[in-house]
């Protein structure tokens, strides 16, 4: 019931990424909660496309992305149970996973691999009940801080959360110096989290 | 713990995107375990990764991977809730990780100069960076030094001062290269930190720059 759910919504969603975000929570739900394989199912055909996109962006070969959104999915539903809609959406939390993936594949495949270190992250504090509304409305701030920004601190954002690229290596590929990058990093997520403060 | 000194925002978004070298990804969790501001910078930085990810034009999975995954997921071990952290007030969970339970005061600590002790902790050969521990004595100042790249230290212990304020427990300095800084630690105790390198320090004053092979950071 809820892939055909999904179907039907999935063409608004498109256009309006919080009902996208609504429908994969209640997916991540049904998984959660009753082992659902249909609602994986959906989870998968929605994310794994662009997840493939993701490691290749990132430099994997086809092969090897399609690894590890095996991975990155099979994580999904291992920890459905542990996602916690108060600390972000679906989409993010999917993507901590596929990054967090990705890092430990690089440690294991380098000549002198050592076992993984896990989630580095430790779970944020819990929200307060005004803080959990002006969760619900995140996705949306971000998208339209990001869409504000200039060119040039988009850009940074880019390489670095999409292509894999770090700093010094911005740097050298935009011929500009390590603390003009890192300025523009600054600034983007300034403006980003103003963006997020509650308004009073 | 009172934390003062935090990460910087571009420290921040460089390990969101997970793009950080290993050695300092070490230090800046391991300052997240304990820092609630940094840990929710780093929550809304991540946010941003997800707004991408949402973006990306898909490209088709085979139908393998699909049938495949969807196989997979009958004989895989469900996680249902969070390990917890262990209750060590001493040493942050990444580092307590990576050290296998040992505590502080057990490691084989190798004097480097009077004062001065390093313990090298082990990374992948993925890894450009260094990371190590470092005990400087009570009283002890380091010579004046910059760094050849960026450095992150985590005081985990103890606590120092120089131009930039007190250093203590919890707190971070997170120095790009162009800084130099001439840390002295304070007559209590001595201080341990955490510490990811990315290219060797380097001393200003040349009887340190002499000592500096022999002391190997």
């Amino acid at each position: 019931m809820l892939a055909v759910a999904w179907k039907m919504l999935k063409k608004d969603s498109l256009t309006d990424p919080n009902s996208e975000d609504q429908v994969a929570r209640r997916l991540i739900h049904s998984v959660a909660k009753n082992l659902d394989r249909e609602a994986f199912a959906g989870l998968f055909d929605t994310f794994s496309p662009r997840l493939k996109s993701f490691m290749i962006r990132k430099g994997a070969s086809p092969d090897m992305a399609e690894d590890l959104v095996q991975e990155t999915m099979i994580s999904v539903w291992t920890k459905a149970g542990l996602y916690d809609p108060s600390k972000g959406s679906v989409l993010t939390w999917v993507f901590t996973i596929a990054r967090n993936l990705r890092i430990d594949r690089i440690r294991k495949e380098s000549s002198r691999p050592l076992a993984e270190l896990g989630d580095y992250d430790a779970p944020s504090d819990e929200p307060g009940s005004d803080e959990v509304l002006a969760r619900k409305q995140e996705a949306q701030t971000v998208a339209r801080a990001l869409a504000e920004i200039p060119v040039e601190q988009k850009a940074v954002l880019l390489l670095s959360f999409v292509e894999d690229v770090s700093q010094s290596e911005i740097a050298r590929r935009l011929n500009l110096p390590l603390g003009t990058v890192k300025s523009r990093m600054r600034l983007a997520y300034d403006r980003l989290r103003k963006s997020l403060e509650p308004v009073h | 713990m009172n934390i003062d000194h935090h990460l910087d925002p571009a420290t921040i978004l460089a390990h969101a995107a997970g793009t950080l070298d290993e050695a300092f990804n070490v230090v800046v969790a391991s300052h997240i375990a304990w820092c609630p501001a940094c840990r929710e910078a780093v929550r809304k930085a991540s946010l941003i990764g997800g707004e991408l990810l949402g973006k990306l034009a898909g490209t088709p999975v085979s139908e393998n991977c699909r049938r495949q995954t969807l196989g997979l997921i009958d004989t895989a071990t469900l996680h249902r809730f969070p390990k917890s952290p262990p209750a060590d007030h001493a040493v942050p969970a990444p580092l307590a990780h990576l050290l296998g339970g040992q505590s502080l005061d057990g490691l084989k600590w190798k004097n480097k100069a009077p004062g001065l002790a390093l313990y090298d902790l082990p990374l992948s050969s993925a890894s450009h960076g260094k990371l190590f521990l470092m005990r400087i004595s009570p009283g002890k100042a380091m010579p004046e030094h910059g760094h050849g790249g960026a450095e992150i230290t985590l005081i985990l212990s103890g606590a120092y001062n120089d131009k930039f304020g007190r250093f203590a427990q919890g707190d971070v300095a997170d120095l790009d290269e162009n800084i130099e800084h001439k840390p002295v630690v304070e007559m209590a105790a001595a201080c341990i930190c955490l510490v990811a390198t990315e290219a060797p320090t380097r001393f200003k004053s040349w009887p340190a720059r002499l000592i500096q092979p022999l002391i190997g950071i």
